[in-house]
């Protein structure tokens, strides 16, 4: 294991033959960043944004374990309880999850996978950069004016008539970053249509193209009645006009209705990309084919279809018609195969595969285990008795950070160390890098798992003091939450070093296939210097002969 | 995975006989279809959008539908009726623009583009003395509505969705006599030819679609309770 101290052992980068050109000595100048056009920029800038709110969303969920830690609310005041949940969904969903692996790994390797020059619009792609920001400094700025306190679902009446919290500014900060995913969602759709490389037909696009297609169909179809539910809210609570209104026979019933036609399948805005990067990455580190790839594409547009069909599991305690309940009920379940479908691909991927526990592959291997765990249980609370049962309890917030963080940010940071070679062209510290997967994996197990064990026995979700019967599994969460915050503080500061001190990669340190990995590390602006001609699939891996240079000794240029 | 192809660098020299050619295409015909293909996919989160209105509208109509017609009475169908005309009649002058870019004809080009955006702006001048009458009436939901007819709560929910969708409509009207004035001046300075118009073609895209919401939202709000009577 001496190559994990390389940080230690290499004092400076060996002086070799100037730099060859690439997207990041283009230029050097804020406004070379500012105003670029080129998706890996723009990839780059997206990373800093997400990044940033990440930190922030993550000091929400910090407040809020810190507060149950005991059972009397003794920390925070009720009311500034209510804002720190409120602000941790809102930042996180919006914010963080949404746009984390399409906007920065999806941005930066979408153009490439395909061997296009750029996103179709590259203009709209900067466009969708500063929106988003334009979006968070609206919710900034009600943050700072003393936030909302709504839950992140914005329910009406209480979001319309008596909250006195920012709900207008907070409403506004997510319409308007809507348009910066629209954005995103409709530059892939046309990018992947029209600006393949010649011979890269859609059966030998990478799966990670077929997750980020499906996801920018959801995202085009879904995000724009969220604007329009939010909209409504806004114009209630300003203007007086009396959609959801129950004194005036609106109904609120109605808000849910919208809300979730866009907040159920956004959840598969957030899990899509993951199961994308975790095909990659699975097949990358078995050295394998993945198994049944024409399955596992199509599994991704089956969930995206199904995806709009189940909105209505969010309200079986609502008021909605038990019928309609019922269908939901069983349409739910059905996401349950292609999820599944995608589950067992990749563990039969890994059978008889020359598998190796690179970083990438323990967050991979993490990834599978928790959204297991997170769909199983998805199945469970799909089930119209039990989910009456553990309805708003910590069980289904468990259920959800399984799919979220142990699906998604799991696999954003499986996908960010994995190409993180390719976007810097600079080697990290492997052991930490393994050390902080670990971290990750346990604290989040240690976090969530006594939340489901909390919600079965009773505890509601989103309440700021508790039986004292419940103290010890939520003292068990918030340490697991400590770990947790560790695991995700490591990466920065060994990404950090990577970033200025870190050695120099070879073009493909993981001997992997793929176009990404033809092209040099980092590419240059125009991704190729030579357009790509097309002629196999996209895991032509061959087990035989196995190419692996993954010690940082190996692929450190010399 | 893949093999060596032809010369990025030839096909760039090449395409750059075209002024109007972006950098991530290869021809002028990859990027009229990616732009086409591009402001169809906008046009459907247009549809989404509006989607959200029209499944509120058709609960309440369903639920309140007496209070609804009652309501829509108070609606001048003569103004929305002449506003349709005149928006028919400015699809046809966008749909003349980009006829006359395919013949060539520059300043015809600009002329039908500036009666288009005339014509947009007929109908929001029309639009702006309906709204002011509702004003005068009390029409408007909030603390000051008054209605004389039966179920005022229920009309009030009515009169919501009048403002807000037809108030999103004009929005979606201003934005394209914006787009329109900035394709004028390209077009003055001769940017668009039958081999090059694709922004008029995508503008007039937009401008229909804007039109059908309102040939939808005419008879939703202004005709519904007209079989009554």
């Amino acid at each position: 294991m001496d190559y994990t101290t390389e940080a230690t052992t290499f004092k400076s980068p060996p002086v070799t033959a100037p730099e060859r050109p690439n997207y990041l000595n283009a230029g050097y100048t804020l406004r070379s960043w500012l105003l670029t056009l080129d998706h890996k920029r723009i990839a780059i800038l997206y990373l800093i944004s997400v990044s940033i709110f990440f930190a922030l969303g993550s000091l929400f969920a910090m407040m809020v374990r810190l507060e149950l830690l005991t059972p009397s609310g003794d920390l925070l005041q009720p009311d500034t309880y209510n804002r720190m949940f409120t602000m941790h969904g809102i930042i996180m969903v919006f914010f963080f999850l949404i746009p984390a692996i399409p906007a920065v790994l999806g941005n930066f390797l979408l153009p490439i996978m395909i061997g296009a020059k750029d996103l179709a619009f590259p203009k709209l792609n900067l466009a969708s950069w500063y929106v988003y920001n334009l979006g968070g400094a609206f919710t900034l700025w009600a943050l700072i004016h003393g936030g909302v306190d709504t839950g992140w679902t914005f329910y009406t009446p209480f979001s319309t008539t008596y909250s006195n919290t920012h709900v207008i500014a907070v409403a506004l900060g997510v319409f308007i970053n809507g348009f910066s995913t629209i954005f995103t969602g409709l530059n892939f759709i046309v990018t992947v249509h029209r600006m393949r490389a010649p011979g890269m037909t859609w059966f030998r696009l990478p799966l990670f193209i077929w997750s980020m297609y499906a996801t920018s169909l959801i995202i085009v179809l879904g995000t724009p009645v969220i604007a329009i539910t939010l909209l409504l809210v806004a114009a209630e609570r300003l203007l007086h006009l009396g959609i959801f209104d129950p004194k005036l026979g609106g109904d609120p019933v109605l808000f849910q209705h919208l809300f979730w036609f866009y907040s159920h399948p956004a959840v598969y805005i957030m899990i899509l990309p993951a199961m994308g990067v975790i095909s990659e990455l699975v097949a990358a580190f078995s050295r394998k084919r993945i198994f049944g790839y024409r399955i596992v594409a199509f599994a991704s547009i089956a969930i995206a279809v199904l995806g709009f069909l189940v909105w209505g599991h969010h309200m079986f305690v609502s008021g909605q018609s038990i019928y309609a309940a019922t269908v939901f009920s069983v349409l739910s379940m059905l996401v349950a195969i292609p999820s599944a479908v995608k589950v067992f691909n990749w563990t039969a991927t890994l059978y008889e595969g020359s598998v190796s526990y690179e970083t990438p592959m323990l967050y991979a291997l993490g990834f599978i285990g928790l959204f297991t765990i997170g769909g199983l249980t998805g199945v469970m609370v799909a089930t119209l008795g039990f989910d009456v049962h553990v309805h708003d309890t910590y069980f289904i917030v468990a259920h959800f950070h399984y799919v979220m963080v142990g699906g998604t940010i799991m696999a954003y940071l499986g996908g960010l160390h994995y190409w993180w070679p390719k976007m810097t062209g600079r080697l990290y510290n492997s052991f930490l890098s393994r050390i902080s997967a670990m971290l990750v994996f346990v604290g989040f197990n240690l976090t969530f798992f006594p939340q489901f064990i909390l919600g079965y026995l009773g505890m509601p979700r989103r309440y700021w003091a508790y039986p004292p019967e419940f103290q010890v599994l939520n003292v068990l969460s918030s340490a697991g939450a400590s770990v947790l915050g560790l695991g995700f503080i490591l990466p920065l500061c060994y990404f950090g070093y990577s970033l200025f001190k870190g050695r120099r990669s070879i073009d493909n340190p993981w001997g992997a296939v793929g176009l990404e990995w033809d092209t040099t590390s980092p590419p240059p602006t125009f991704n190729f210097d030579v357009i790509p001609v097309v002629t196999h699939g996209p895991y032509e891996y061959n087990p035989e002969q196995v190419h692996r240079v993954t010690h940082p000794e190996e692929a450190a240029v010399v | 995975m893949s093999s060596v192809a032809a010369d990025p660098h030839a096909v760039h020299a090449h395409a750059q006989h075209h002024p109007s050619l972006a950098h991530q295409f290869d021809n002028l015909d990859q990027q009229r279809e990616s732009s086409t293909l591009g402001m169809w996919i906008f046009l459907v989160t247009e549809i989404m959008f509006f989607g959200g209105l029209f499944t509120a509208y058709v609960i309440y109509r369903s639920q309140f539908s007496a209070a609804f017609q009652a309501a829509s009475h108070h609606l001048n169908v003569i103004m929305g009726g002449a506003n349709t005309a005149v928006l028919i009649l400015s699809s046809l002058t966008m749909a003349m623009a980009i006829w006359a870019a395919q013949v060539n004809r520059r300043k015809l080009i600009v002329v039908f583009l500036i009666l288009t955006m005339l014509l947009g702006a007929t109908f929001l001048g029309v639009k702006y003395f309906e709204y002011k009458e509702k004003f005068t009436h009390h029409l408007v939901p909030g603390p000051n509505f008054e209605f004389d007819g039966p179920d005022p709560q229920h009309a009030q929910i009515f009169f919501s969705l009048y403002f807000i969708m037809t108030g999103l409509h004009a929005l979606h009207m201003i934005i394209g006599i914006g787009v329109l004035t900035w394709l004028a001046v390209l077009s003055w300075k001769g940017r668009f030819n039958s081999e090059y118009h694709n922004p008029l073609e995508c503008a007039g895209l937009y401008w229909h679609f804007v039109d059908i919401v309102w040939i939808f939202l005419f008879p939703l709000l202004y005709l519904l309770g007209a079989h009554a009577h």
